[in-house]
């Protein structure tokens, strides 16, 4: 921590909360200019609720806040902008059918006199930038042709690059590969010396240690540690984000692994050597019948993209899926459903139809087994109601719109539709996202009695809790590649968090 | 106990919510049909010869060409795409059956006479493979259903262009005259066809799993996908059936207008999409029906009709159209938003 100087950005006694939720309790923050401060917290800790609130994008908040010593509010993100705040978020935000450089000068394009963009200087321009950042790309080029690393840095590019003084960088390195990671950290620390302050919020703890001079740790809403970078670890900082001893942690989640007395089960599913682009590389593994496999990694580690190839929704680049000994190339997700796979996505909008009521939403996936040409509307009726009463959806009415339903009863009907003929392998992403505690149990309730029916199932998640909860056995992937195995021993969430 | 009562309450509070909601979310069906009953009131009161039996046979025989392609169209609009070469390909398939039927020796085409069964099946693979075309473009190659059937309308105006080779031919094969211009029991051939053609389509939409799909890949494409359902199949199949529908409307066209000509369709494509889009089927997919698409048709061909039993200036009418045409989007496009309100 830089002593004896002034803070360039001050934040006194934060609190901030959305609709009675309070998500930031009196937080204190500091940044000053020439420093890389390293935000860690798991998901919901605050850390990003923050972030906004200095980027001017949620005004509304109780507390002191100080850029150079003056007390000031930001009502939008423009003003953020003014007063030179720029922020990289999570989630990309390119123009993937602009060029290069337009992305790189997005609202700031070079014109001349008569309001004309000057193309041939913004090409020089951002080419120079891109190259100052070891990007080589014709700054001509459409930006949606270029992998997704590549559009992330240019993002990151865009904003370094924008004369801001204080930049945020919301968990920039989750699509990068490693040298992208090494060149992003070498421009950071060009602009720290050059005077920049920088916030980095990462789930990657060793970068977070390798790049920050300071680290803050947030846990529930509260800063609860803060600390020079060189004077920590990795096992402190987790300690610090879950909140208990090692001890006490091996106790809530000690998990005895089944697998090697499931050993003589049969192998319903076997990835073989799985690798899609980017987002997945050479992924291999196998679920038993009645074993349920949790992958864990971090947002934007392939898991989504991986799921989606077991699916039969993107055709993998290389490598197969074997069911039951059959290697399957899927043409479509109806040749997946046929061949025993189902699947329910991270997002319940994306695989429930809301206008339409709970019973055809149940029906919908086995409406081929029912009826060969003409639908049987009692049947489909019958079999909802056996499922609604099962899952114990409420209310328990079949006739119900979807949409009139709370969400966590939404994801059991998701669930159901695919139950009613069971299928071989159960393919879950973040079966319990968003869900309260209620819903929690009775989702994880329902997959242990599947799997007790002998349901191979795989669960994935960015949630640690759950992939513990459910897992018999557990693999977490990294930038796209399985990096761990957790099988027949003893697993706790720092440990996987620290795997990953 | 305390969750059982939760549940009575929730289920309570839904059923007293549904009479407003109900309302709001049948909007997309009670609008067309108020405006059918309007219509019809209006003319009959401005015009003596309105209101009669016999006008009523003219408003039948009027919209049946457009009857047989809104069919087909109802289809592909609940999956949410669209099919812009509907009436090219009635034309190309009207023209093709008089292109393999023997013409009167004044005609001068250079045309294949075949017998009128042959006549009738080449027709009908031709329309049934020009929609495997747009089903193609549109699922395996990936192209936008506005931008395949665009030009797909081309392709299929210059096949008919090639074989007219603008000539006019008058004959077809006995079968499409006597359904295209004949009648039975006073009954115009051409309106019962239209009238099997549109139950048909309402069964199957209705009452088959196939319709069931064609609803769902509407309604929530990435759902029905997720679900998986062959979405790609489903949406291909109604790019052909909406061919099909329109060939089968261009070989009776054929009969009924008399002739076999270049552009003697072109009228109907707007005709079709405005008959199914002011019934009340939604152009966001997943919502109408072939209910609908009858209202719709009959608002359309009172308002043709209407409008020449009135004294009104002629080039008015047209204006007057595209204003009805137009309330008819708004009130679609606010249902959509009103129905999603009521589900949230």
């Amino acid at each position: 921590m830089p002593q004896g100087r002034s803070p360039i950005l001050e934040l006194n006694d934060i609190t901030k909360a959305f609709g009675g939720v309070e998500a930031l309790r009196g937080v204190d923050f500091a940044l000053y200019a020439g420093e890389i401060h390293g935000l860690v917290g798991e998901n919901g800790a605050g850390k990003s609720t923050l972030m906004k609130i200095i980027a001017g994008v949620h005004p509304e908040f109780s507390g002191r806040f100080a850029i150079d010593g003056r007390e000031t509010r930001f009502r939008s993100a423009r003003d953020a902008h003014a007063a030179g705040v720029a922020m990289v978020h999570q989630e990309l935000s390119v123009a993937p059918d602009l060029s290069v450089a337009e992305n790189v000068f997005l609202g700031a394009q070079p014109t001349n006199r008569f309001g004309l963009v000057q193309w041939r200087r913004m090409a020089r321009e951002a080419g120079e930038q891109l190259a100052r950042f070891g990007i080589d790309v014709d700054p001509m080029t459409r930006l949606g042709d270029l992998p997704i690393g590549l559009q992330q840095l240019i993002e990151i590019a865009r904003v370094l690059f924008s004369g801001a003084r204080i930049i945020i960088l919301d968990e920039p390195t989750s699509a990068l590969s490693p040298p992208e990671v090494e060149r992003l950290f070498a421009t950071l620390r060009q602009l720290r010396d050059e005077g920049t302050g920088i916030v980095f919020i990462s789930h990657f703890i060793e970068d977070i240690l390798r790049i920050s001079d300071t680290v803050t740790v947030f846990r529930n809403g509260r800063k609860v540690h803060e600390t020079d970078a060189a004077a920590t670890s990795k096992a402190a900082l987790i300690e610090a984000m879950i909140g208990k001893g090692r001890e006490a942690l091996e106790e809530t989640y000690a998990h005895d692994i089944r697998l090697p007395t499931r050993g003589d089960r049969p192998v319903v599913l076997k990835a073989d050597a799985l690798s899609l682009a980017r987002s997945v590389q050479d992924v291999s593994f196998e679920v038993r019948a009645g074993e349920v496999l949790g992958i864990y990694g971090f947002m934007g580690c392939g898991q989504l993209e991986l799921a989606r190839v077991l699916f039969g929704k993107i055709k993998p680049d290389s490598g197969t899926v074997v069911i039951d000994g059959d290697p399957k190339a899927f043409s479509s997700t109806a040749a997946a459903r046929r061949a025993g796979v189902a699947f329910v996505p991270e997002s319940r909008r994306a695989m429930l139809f809301h206008q339409e009521p709970v019973y055809k939403n149940i029906s919908i996936s086995v409406l081929d087994r029912i009826s060969a040409l003409l639908l049987k509307p009692s049947r489909e009726r019958s079999i909802a109601v056996r499922q609604v009463d099962q899952l114990q959806i409420r209310p328990a009415a079949v006739e119900l719109d979807l949409g009139m339903l709370s969400g966590g009863n939404q994801q059991k009907v998701a669930l159901a539709k695919w139950l009613s003929y069971p299928p071989r392998v159960l393919v879950l992403c973040e079966p319990t996202r968003g869900m309260d505690v209620g819903a929690k149990n009775d989702v994880i309730n329902i997959v242990r009695e599947l799997s007790a029916k002998g349901l191979a199932i795989i669960v994935l998640s960015t949630e640690p809790e759950t992939v513990l909860s459910l897992s018999d056995r557990i693999i977490v992937m990294k930038r796209g590649a399985v990096v761990r195995e957790f099988a027949g021993e003893v697993v706790s969430k720092d440990r996987l968090l620290e795997a990953a | 106990m305390a969750t059982s009562e939760g549940v009575t309450a929730t289920v309570h509070r839904g059923g007293q919510r549904s009479a407003a909601a109900i309302l709001r979310s049948q909007m997309r069906n009670i609008a067309p049909f108020l405006t059918l009953i309007c219509l019809s009131g209006f003319f009959a009161i401005a015009s003596p010869s309105f209101a009669t039996l016999d006008n009523l046979g003219n408003i039948l025989t009027q919209v049946s060409v457009t009857g047989i392609i809104a069919v087909g169209l109802t289809f592909v609009i609940l999956c949410a795409e669209i099919d812009l070469s509907i009436a090219a390909i009635a034309n190309v398939t009207g023209i093709a059956v008089a292109y393999f039927t023997l013409q009167e020796s004044y005609v001068n085409i250079a045309n294949v006479p075949l017998p009128g069964w042959a006549a009738i099946l080449l027709s009908l693979a031709l329309c049934a493979l020009l929609g495997l075309v747009n089903a193609l473009g549109l699922t395996v190659i990936g192209i936008p259903s506005f931008i395949m059937t665009l030009a797909m309308m081309q392709i299929a105006a210059g096949i008919s262009a090639l074989l007219v080779r603008g000539q006019i031919a008058y004959k077809v094969p006995d079968l499409v005259t006597t359904l295209g211009s004949g009648s039975i029991g006073g009954i115009p051939w051409i309106v019962i066809v239209a009238a099997v053609m549109l139950l048909a389509g309402h069964l199957v939409l209705t009452y088959t799993r196939f319709g069931r799909y064609v609803y769902m890949v509407g309604g929530n494409r990435e759902a029905a996908e997720y679900s998986g359902l062959n979405v790609k199949l489903i949406l291909g199949s109604v790019m052909v059936i909406s061919a099909v529908c329109s060939g089968i409307a261009g070989m009776l066209g054929v009969a009924h207008f008399g002739s076999a000509q270049q552009n003697e369709f072109d009228t109907y494509l707007l005709d079709s999409i405005a008959a199914v889009v002011v019934g009340g089927t939604s152009l966001f997919g997943g919502r109408g029906g072939i209910g609908n698409t009858i209202v719709g048709l009959f608002v359309l061909g009172v308002l043709n009709n209407g409008l020449d039993h009135v004294n009104i200036d002629s080039f008015l009418k047209i204006l007057i159209r595209g204003l009805i045409l137009l309330a008819a989007l708004v009130i679609n496009v606010y249902a959509q938003r009103l129905r999603a309100r009521a589900a949230e």
